[in-house]
């Protein structure tokens, strides 16, 4: 299904025109969009749409919005004044100050901006008010459609206890457990034995794993009992403890729903979320490797029923967690759209946003469960301007200084709200885009995945890229091989970046050397000028030294035409590329292998960042003569930091419990205070 | 010998003493018995003992102290083998205290000098030897301490003379100073030798670019050569610059004081001005100064020089059009918008940590060099004082006395007020900036990015005062104050001021006031900066502009 029609392309033609002046990335992405809008000329929905959102979700939804010839209304807090989803809304409205709960969560200041431009509908995105329940009574009560399911459902879906009680009566598979209070250890044998092992045991009041302890047996059982009522009673005050099976190496796998206000439900294939942080989502992709097509309509067949349990409307997401058996539970549903949706809208062709504008509206779905196909294999990457060094992933802000999308790759897309010169704050998610490739196969799609991320420029924060290059190359990924422990099985000790083989190494090494040479070449031309020495000397020999952390290299470099032989070690490497300087995008042809590597910065001292393999890597190139003299040149001492403590990230200084004098000598910050990575918060006597 | 290194010693130059590390003992005399040799191989021999310098020791003594001898910094400076040496063979004519043995001289004496090529183009250069020879043979010799490096009448001469062929050809001289200082065997004749130098910096000063790169000691009257020169750039940990040294600082003033904190790079760099960067070693800071060398035009008579570029002049800025904050009272990094305008992101910044409130440096349109300079609102909100006036009328005369074109970015909220400034002659400071824009003939591009608020804005490459090409952008603000102080004056007691303020900004706080008046050319999208300059800069190429006949201008110094 969902072949583009004729108007519809038309009309994604007369769209690109129409605001490619606005943000003519946005419309590069329509070009290649996987989903097609299919707009029926004679369903009206509604005329005006509010967007209670921001950042690339709101971007999305104005973007089928626009398809389907509705007006669109951006809310925006003062310092998103300049974002791209308000230059990409026909109308923009302020709702207060930067803080979430001054704008984008401020009820009364949206009810108004509703009020103002006359939006018959609101689009609430993922977040923010998207799951609140008083938000949709309050549009319900004035006649405001909300593109999302009614109030029951949100409430229903919304509390943890409730909606298992649900799932349960609605047949769906629940993680076994007790869901009463568990008053001694022999009681928690008997339960754990009924359960069958491994079991859970966990505080009532629990969360953050305090409390928490797996049992593999009856006396595992009896001492986790212990151990967790006393950890509970001294973290929460409150030593009541629950009991569910224990899902050993557990997926995240979670099924997307569409249902209309006429009892219809469809399940729209799975994603799979299983690539976590702190249980947030880093990679996913559709379809599951893990999935057979039983268990796929099985888990398709339940999430429905819930759907159905709750009289469900517009799109959800019913979440499961899937063991090494492919038993699957219940997690929880999500009653709005998610993040990552555009993976299964590039498999199913179909645009979700436009599906819940019509069922906002109160029409039927289109779709037979049989006309919900699996085409090919769409990989996500969550792009996020953090720091994947430290816990695979701190928050880091910025200015994009330079910024470019690899839009020009075929069959990639990005959601994203923002653009060169945006500024990243700590008022919001570090989320910078959502990166999407689609394939045939899984293969094709992760290919895709590694170009689109070499070839992604982000210059001025601090980004994962790094990490997320890893991870879809890594053995156990390719090979489908995971779990939400992914992350901290295969780097155990923190994420540290690509670690280079020989080969690779030398590639990197080779690529440094040829920049190095490229620009020395360059500095020479003078142009214009007859003071340059009469008999300049065409140098295509150079005898080089290259630095990377505590290795040193001698290289020998012989250029033929556009051809460079670099020598190492007795091997040879061959690179071929006419490189542009200006551009931070460095296409080499290496031993016969394309490679996209990106120049950081380049300095006098030789001193080149390159970003290799998704890895930023300092190289320093040197001539012979200065890296001999080089080794005479002291080490500079740097700063002793075992007495003074820095903020890992910029943020907000939430509180300070020490003063001077209390074993520390100086505080640096105060409550309220926005730091910077790197700020001196506190110095130690 | 560790523990030598460490011993200081002092020597009084006048009134005038300062203090080096001093090297351990050699015994290691070199003694020379040429008379029975052949011309020819007493020409090797002599060539060969000027290459030596002080042989294997005091290169190893010179390397242990992080430094790098005067012959590989000169070598690590110029293209390879464009080195062509002079008066290797000259000899200091010192006849007391027995340095008139042939023992004691030395073939070059303690400067290399010569000219060599940086990326194909002329340049001179002197290299003062440092601690490396003069001072450990003279310290066995002779029971009295002697600085390394130290300036002879013939040193003093080996310098002049590359620096008077400089000006006949028109080329740069690069100075590598590392000396101790006069030195004291000769009295007079060294000082004499400083005065020829301080001389010919004088007469060449605008005439060809002159750097200095202190790469040791540099004490004493010593410092005013580097002081004349156009830039003075400085290693860190290695390199102090100082008049008097922390012993005379102490008997004079009782202040106590350590060398780095007196003289050293960060002090010359952030507090006092006197240097325009810092280097982290004696590599770092030769390559650095190659890179700085391809900016400048060889001579006065010499165009600014057009490198081959990579970078495309219509290349659009979209993220120039979101930078300026919507309030004005936000702030926002003008090297922000300097690194996206100009080649490549390539910006050499000149005093980087000094007077932060105002930017300058070179950088490249098209392949053209062109000075900066730019207002940073992210300091004291871009104001101009005292030093960062003083800062920037250095750079542009600089910029102007070598046909460098000049691009100004104007976001200033007026002069610093305050008994400090005012005391300290901000009047008189401030002139000077005014004074440099005005008598400049070279190409002048105006982008007024914000604010130009009261006389600030007439300094800031105004179009009153001949600026070529002025432009606003959107977000310019034209006027004589903000908005809150002038609507206090004009509307001073009467109520309303929300309203007569709103007034003032829909009236004044916007680039047409300007505009209408002609004295902006045009109001462009931010954008298009980048491209807009290349092509006024093409067009102004053939500027030509004269000032009135003058011995010379009376700056307000």
């Amino acid at each position: 299904m969902a072949a583009h029609s004729v108007p519809s392309t038309l009309k994604r033609l007369l769209f690109a025109v129409k605001y490619s002046p606005l943000q003519s990335r946005c419309c590069a992405v329509q070009r290649e969009a996987q989903y097609s809008t299919i707009s029926i000329p004679s369903e009206k929905t509604f005329d005006k749409i509010l967007i209670a959102n921001r950042g690339e979700i709101a971007c999305r939804v104005i973007k089928t919005c626009k398809k389907m010839g509705i007006q669109t209304v951006a809310v925006h807090s003062d310092v998103d004044s300049s974002a791209v989803h308000v230059k990409m809304a026909d109308e923009a409205v302020c709702v207060g100050s930067a803080p979430t709960s001054k704008s984008y969560l401020n009820m009364d200041a949206i009810m108004d901006a509703i009020r103002v431009t006359g939006a018959q509908a609101v689009h609430p995105g993922y977040g923010f008010l998207s799951e609140n329940k008083e938000f949709a009574k309050r549009l319900a009560a004035e006649g405001v459609a909300f593109i999302g399911p009614d109030t029951h459902a949100i409430q229903a879906m919304g509390d943890k206890i409730e909606s298992k009680l649900i799932a349960k009566a609605a047949k769906v598979n629940t993680i076994p457990g007790f869901d009463g209070v568990v008053k001694t250890a022999e009681e928690a044998v008997k339960i754990a034995q009924e359960i069958g092992y491994p079991v859970m045991i966990k505080a009532s009041a629990g969360g953050g794993g305090k409390g928490m302890r797996i049992a593999w047996n009856d006396e595992e059982t009896r001492e986790g009992f212990r151990f967790s009522s006393q950890e509970a009673a001294s973290s929460f005050g409150d030593d009541r403890l629950l009991i569910e099976k224990y899902i050993d190496n557990p997926r995240h796998i979670e099924i997307q729903v569409l249902a209309d206000k006429h009892g219809n439900a469809l399940w729209l294939n799975e994603r799979e979320c299983s690539i976590q942080r702190r249980n947030q989502k880093v990679v996913e992709e559709a379809p599951s490797t893990f999935l057979d097509p039983v268990t796929r309509r099985a888990m398709g067949e339940q999430a429905v029923q819930l759907a159905k349990a709750v009289q469900y409307s517009s799109a959800g997401t019913v979440e499961f967690l899937v063991d090494s058996k492919k038993n699957f539970y219940f997690l929880e549903m999500n009653t709005r759209l998610q993040v990552e949706h555009p993976i299964t809208e590039c498999i199913t062709g179909l645009d979700l946003v436009e599906q819940m504008i019509r069922v906002a509206k109160g029409y039927q779905l289109q779709h037979t469960q049989d006309d919900i196909p699996i085409n090919g294999w769409a990989i996500e990457c969550r792009v996020y301007a953090e720091d994947p060094y430290k816990s695979f992933g701190l928050p880091s802000i910025g200015r994009l200084s330079q910024y470019q999308e690899p839009l020009d790759l075929d069959k990639v897309r990005v959601d994203s709200g923002i653009q060169e010169g945006s500024d990243i704050s700590i008022y919001y998610d570090p989320m910078i885009s959502k990166l999407i490739t689609y394939g045939a196969t899984r293969a094709e799609a992760l290919g895709r995945m590694e170009d689109a991320l070499d070839n992604y420029v982000i210059r001025g924060v601090t980004h994962n890229i790094p990490l997320l290059r890893e991870i879809i190359t890594h053995p156990r990924f390719v090979s489908g091989h995971i779990s939400t422990n992914f992350l901290p099985e295969v780097y155990p000790d923190g994420f540290k970046g690509h670690q280079l083989e020989a080969d690779a190494k030398r590639e990197l090494l080779a690529s440094a050397a040829v920049l190095y040479i490229t620009a020395e070449l360059r500095s020479a031309k003078v142009l214009g000028t007859q003071r340059v020495a009469s008999t300049p000397v065409e140098c295509s020999h150079w005898e080089l030294c290259v630095e990377l952390g505590e290795e040193r290299q001698d290289v020998e470099i012989s250029k033929s035409g556009t051809v460079y032989t670099v020598e190492m070690d007795g091997a040879k490497v061959e690179v071929w590329g006419a490189l542009n300087l200006a551009s931070p995008l460095l296409p080499l042809t290496i031993n016969g292998t394309q490679r996209m590597l990106q120049c950081l910065s380049r300095d006098a001292a030789g001193v080149i960042v390159l970003q290799y393999l998704g890895t930023l890597f300092k190289v320093r190139v040197l001539s012979k003569l200065a890296a001999e003299l080089n080794s005479y040149m002291p080490e500079k001492v740097s700063e002793d930091t075992s007495s003074i403590l820095r903020s890992p990230m910029p943020g907000t200084v939430v509180a300070v419990s020490v003063k001077p004098g209390d074993t520390v000598k100086s505080v640096h910050c105060k409550p309220g205070e926005t730091v910077g990575e790197g700020d001196l918060l506190v110095e130690l006597e | 010998k560790e523990e030598a290194i460490s011993l200081v010693t002092r020597v009084k130059y006048g009134a005038v003493s300062a203090t080096v590390p001093q090297t351990s003992l050699h015994r290691s005399c070199r003694w020379y018995s040429v008379s029975h040799l052949s011309v020819k191989e007493r020409i090797d021999q002599k060539r060969q003992a000027a290459l030596q310098g002080g042989g294997q020791q005091r290169i190893e003594a010179q390397h242990k102290r992080g430094k790098l001898t005067a012959r590989e910094r000169v070598q690590l400076l110029l293209d390879p083998e464009s080195f062509v040496e002079t008066d290797m063979f000259v000899e200091h004519r010192c006849a007391d205290f027995g340095m008139e043995q042939d023992r004691n001289k030395f073939p070059g004496d303690s400067v290399v000098t010569g000219r060599g090529r940086i990326n194909g183009r002329l340049v001179y250069v002197f290299s003062q030897r440092g601690n490396s020879i003069l001072c450990d043979i003279l310290f066995v010799l002779q029971d009295f301490t002697v600085f390394g490096g130290s300036l002879s009448g013939a040193h003093a001469q080996k310098i002049c003379k590359i620096m008077d062929q400089a000006m006949t050809v028109g080329a740069p001289v690069i100075g590598l100073n590392d000396s101790g200082g006069a030195r004291i065997q000769e009295g007079v004749e060294s000082l004499a030798g400083y005065a020829d130098i301080f001389l010919r910096n004088v007469m060449a000063s605008g005439v060809i670019p002159q750097i200095s790169l202190i790469m040791g000691p540099c004490a004493g009257g010593a410092v005013y050569s580097p002081a004349l020169t156009d830039f003075t750039f400085m290693v860190k940990d290695t390199s102090y610059l100082f008049i008097t040294g922390p012993d005379v600082v102490k008997s004079v003033t009782n202040e106590d004081v350590t060398q780095e904190e007196l003289g050293g790079a960060k002090t010359h760099t952030t507090v006092s001005g006197v240097a325009h960067r810092a280097f982290e070693n004696d590599i770092e800071a030769l390559l650095n100064l190659r890179e700085f060398f391809n900016f400048l035009p060889l001579s006065n008579q010499d165009p600014a020089p057009i490198r081959e570029s990579h970078d495309s002049s219509d290349r659009l800025v979209p993220s120039l059009d979101s930078i300026v904050p919507l309030e004005s009272t936000k702030a926002y990094d003008m090297l922000d918008i300097i690194h996206a305008i100009v080649d490549e992101r390539d910006f050499f910044e000149i005093m980087p940590n000094y007077a932060k409130n105002i930017v300058v440096g070179f950088a490249r349109m098209n392949g053209r060099t062109v000075g900066i300079v730019g207002n940073q609102p992210k300091v004291a909100s871009g104001c101009l004082d005292i030093n960062s006036s003083v800062k920037g009328a250095r750079f542009v005369r600089f910029c102007d006395a070598f046909n460098i074109p000049i691009i100004t970015f104007v976001d200033v909220p007026g002069f610093l007020p305050g008994t400090a400034q005012e005391y300290g002659g901000i009047i008189r400071h401030g002139a000077k900036l005014l004074f440099a824009f005005a008598e400049a003939t070279v190409p002048k591009i105006t982008i007024i990015t914000r604010k130009a608020y009261g006389g600030a804005y007439d300094v800031m490459s105004s179009k009153h005062l001949r600026g070529d090409v002025n432009y606003a952008w959107p977000t310019a603000e034209v006027a004589v104050m903000g908005a809150k102080g002038a609507v206090q004056i004009i509307f001073r007691g009467k109520e309303n001021q929300a309203e007569a303020e709103a007034e003032y900004v829909e009236k004044f706080a916007n680039p047409f006031p300007a505009a209408v008046r002609g004295f902006v050319d045009d109001i462009i999208e931010p954008a298009t900066t980048r491209k807009k300059i290349c092509q006024d800069l093409e067009m102004l190429a053939s500027k030509k502009q004269v000032n009135p006949w003058k011995k010379h201008a009376n700056i307000p110094l």
